[in-house]
């Protein structure tokens, strides 16, 4: 090591000299320490680090000068995949890429696959409807599972407790409408893969009544904690000019005052039919990714019920034989019928060649599909473009200045999933 | 009643209580870590197990959980987690990620943790319900307590306790360990 | 919908720099030569019926065998998508790519946000961007060879980094 241990600091010649990062320090009498950046490494097995990323800070003290994220720590090579499955192959994949908000990441894929085959705009009612109850189902589950880690990196663990009972809830739900609980698969190309249960509906409005009942007593715990909001307000701030430039959207753009979100902005399935509120930030810390998550937990619950009033019967699946597995009594009983089924599941579905860009509002904002289609029933290229990679990405330039306790609150609030950053 | 009884009933003794209060590292990278979430929380209690509390540093650990999909480039990562674990120490592949690396056969992923750590108990499920890794969790308990598993150490009613199992078991040793043994 | 876009890219840029234009299924897009890519990138942000603020996406396509591909035509497809938060209309951007040279400008100095797509397009296609700051691999480790998502790399040829040794319990 260096001379740092000399007793009288004025004979040192400094090698790096920081003050101590207190706003008040030159009223302190606090003397110049001579210090060395350290390279500490943070990850990719780490209990805060959501999933595995590897953080290589320089620190100098408490405080990090330089901050260099490694991720690809799972990479588990959706594109590769993609290109040797069939369509309805890759709906398993899609559950795992950002796997806290299944049903966002297949509606999203689906819906991608749908304009390449031209009949994204007559796809049935009620499956447009199932579309948005389960999707909003699965972006509640989304911000309960952030807020719930989250908060129990920084101690507070009856409120982890508090949001995984939440989830639990719904979970069995999700069990009751598609089979799973975390890797649904429930879209299929055309709408989704099985119907609604008859109450399912009001078994979904009771338990958000009970959810409702849950984040009040977290806004209880969180919201006015003064421990809490000393380690989330002003930390991590993220300017608006910076989430644009970077790509940042959903809860973390919106936190920072860019009123986008797709859902408003580019309506798509049946969101202009009803009336919620997008909550947006106007400072960009930690605390505003917070309230935002919060708010859109309440929201997604108004869009739920308006569209469990307005959902109409019908069809859940689309009725082109080129598209959909023809009906099983049919499948057994008609050559024709088998002939389609088995077509469809060996070659798949005959997508027509053509590129598309197709965007949803997934849990962690703008998830985009680009998929490029040759005539085949596998894609060429099945891209995804994912809303928390530029989101971990500005963490090079929002971490240096903070303490290493800091990194704990802003990387969760990021919410980044390793499945859909690293693919 | 002799040394032998003494023994054995200390070794099982200590096996009881070797595998009611395991201390967990939970290596999680993936999705089955949401399933892990729900398993710790209070729902699927693990809590009643005596393995509530995660260790999140390998020295103080004894039960490496192996939680989501390994990929290649995790594997020195893992491999030093599991060297700095100490003895008596056990591992469970949660989830078909961990077991033999599930439907993602492709370039980055490792098919499997037992590619570069021995694993005790698999646990298939993509994810697994809560309630079978409850069941695996049990079904360790019963390895913990005959003393079998990859650990090397094992209480032995001849020498005493704690011994390595290589100075007892030779035989179960893969075929090139016992000729280095020698050699 | 998009069309303002394309209209204003082909009136600013009649020399040459764009190989063509066109709209297919709501996607506007535009192929624009090698060289002009920096060009046509900052003409984007900055003029004011574009505004292309938003930094999207960008990836690469390996075209190697596409049927629809003409086979003298070079390889990789650099793809970027830009979005407009203020005027909300989008477009893509198409740059074709040789084998024997896969380097292009970067967009870094533009859009901040390019900086890790194209470290990922270097590490998965072996697109270089000349100009960016730290080119390394992003999401395949150092010591890996090759470019996996390339056609010609198979999907399950590994490259690990470790394993059990033979023969023991270790």
């Amino acid at each position: 090591m260096s001379d740092s241990h000399d007793h009288d600091v004025n004979l040192v010649p400094p090698t790096r000299r920081v003050v101590l990062g207190f706003q008040d320090a030159e009223d302190m009498d606090v003397p110049d320490l001579p210090t060395e950046p350290v390279p500490l490494n943070m990850g990719p097995s780490h209990p805060a680090m959501h999933g595995t990323v590897r953080m290589v800070l320089e620190v100098e003290g408490e405080k990090i000068s330089s901050a260099d994220i490694q991720i690809g720590y799972l990479h588990r090579c959706f594109e590769k995949e993609s290109e040797s499955a069939t369509w309805t192959q890759i709906f398993p994949y899609t559950d795992r890429l950002n796997y806290i908000s299944p049903m966002l990441n297949n509606i999203g894929y689906a819906m991608a696959v749908e304009k390449l085959l031209g009949i994204a705009d007559t796809l049935p009612e009620r499956a447009q409807y199932i579309r948005v109850i389960v999707g909003e189902t699965s972006r509640i589950t989304d911000h309960l599972t952030c807020l719930g880690a989250s908060a129990m990196e920084l101690g507070a663990f009856t409120v982890f407790l508090y949001a995984l009972k939440a989830r639990e809830w719904i979970f069995e739900l999700l069990e009751e409408i598609c089979g799973a609980r975390l890797t649904v698969s429930y879209m299929r190309i055309g709408g989704v893969a099985a119907d609604m249960p008859e109450e399912w509906g009001k078994k979904l409005l009771d338990v958000f009544a009970r959810v409702r009942d849950v984040m009040v007593d977290i806004s209880k715990l969180l919201d006015r904690n003064r421990i809490f909001r000393d380690r989330m307000d002003g930390i991590g701030i993220i300017t608006k000019e910076d989430a644009i430039s970077w790509g940042i959207t959903g809860p973390v753009g919106r936190s920072t005052g860019l009123a986008y979100d797709v859902r408003k902005d580019h309506p798509y399935l049946v969101y202009d039919r009803f009336d919620f509120d997008v909550p947006v930030g106007s400072v960009g810390d930690n605390f505003d990714r917070y309230a935002v998550r919060v708010e859109e937990i309440l929201q997604s619950m108004r869009i739920i019920e308006q569209a469990l009033a307005q959902i109409p019967a019908g069809r859940f699946l689309h009725p082109d034989p080129r598209v959909s597995l023809p009906p099983k009594s049919e499948t057994y009983n008609s050559i024709e019928a088998m002939i389609a089924h088995f077509k469809l599941i060996m070659d798949g579905i005959h997508v027509p060649p053509g590129e598309i860009y197709s965007f949803t509002e997934a849990g962690n904002g703008e998830l985009g599909f680009y998929i490029v289609a040759d005539g085949t029933g596998r894609p060429w290229k099945c891209r995804v473009r994912p809303p928390c990679f530029p989101a971990t990405a500005v963490l090079g330039k929002v971490l240096p200045g903070l303490f290493i306790a800091d990194v704990v609150p802003t990387f969760g609030m990021i919410n980044m999933i390793g499945g859909e950053c690293d693919r | 009643m002799g040394f032998e009884f003494h023994t054995t009933s200390l070794r099982s003794a200590v096996n009881w209580a070797r595998k009611w209060s395991l201390f967990q590292y939970p290596f999680v990278t993936a999705c089955c870590g949401m399933e892990f979430m729900s398993v710790a929380a209070s729902k699927y209690d693990i809590a009643r197990f005596g393995a509530e509390f995660p260790r999140f540093s390998p020295r103080q650990a004894d039960l490496l959980f192996i939680v989501g999909t390994i990929t290649e480039r995790q594997g020195p990562a893992l491999r030093r987690i599991y060297d700095q674990m100490c003895e008596p120490k056990w591992v469970v592949a949660f989830g078909v990620c961990a077991s033999t690396g599930g439907f993602y056969q492709n370039y980055a992923t490792m098919p499997g943790a037992d590619q570069v750590v021995p694993v005790d108990v698999y646990i298939p499920g993509c994810p697994p319900r809560p309630e079978q890794v409850l069941d695996a969790l049990m079904l360790l308990q019963d390895r913990i307590q005959k003393g079998e598993g990859h650990s090397q150490i094992t209480i032995d009613a001849e020498r005493g306790y704690d011994v390595p199992i290589a100075a007892i078991r030779p035989k179960q040793l893969g075929p090139g360990a016992a000729a280095k043994k020698e050699g | 919908m998009a069309q303002i876009v394309l209209d204003r890219l082909t009136a600013q840029f009649t020399g040459g720099e764009l190989v063509e234009v066109g709209s297919n299924l709501g996607n506007e897009w535009a192929r624009v030569k090698r060289e002009s890519w920096l060009a046509v990138a900052k003409f984007l942000r900055d003029d004011p019926a574009t505004k292309m603020e938003m930094f999207i996406d960008l990836t690469a396509v390996d075209r190697l065998g596409l049927r629809t591909w003409p086979e003298d035509a070079p390889r990789f497809d650099v793809v970027v998508h830009l979005y407009s938060v203020s005027l909300k209309h989008r477009v893509r951007l198409y740059s074709a790519v040789p084998e024997e040279d896969p380097s292009i400008d970067t967009l870094v100095s533009i859009w901040a946000g390019a900086n890790w797509y194209e470290r990922e397009a270097y590490d998965l296609y072996g697109v270089r961007f000349k100009g960016h700051p730290d080119l390394r691999r992003i999401l395949m480790y150092p010591e890996f060879v090759g470019h996996p998502l390339r056609k010609d790399y198979p999907k399950e040829k590994r490259q690990p980094l470790v394993r059990r040794q033979a023969g023991t319990r270790e």
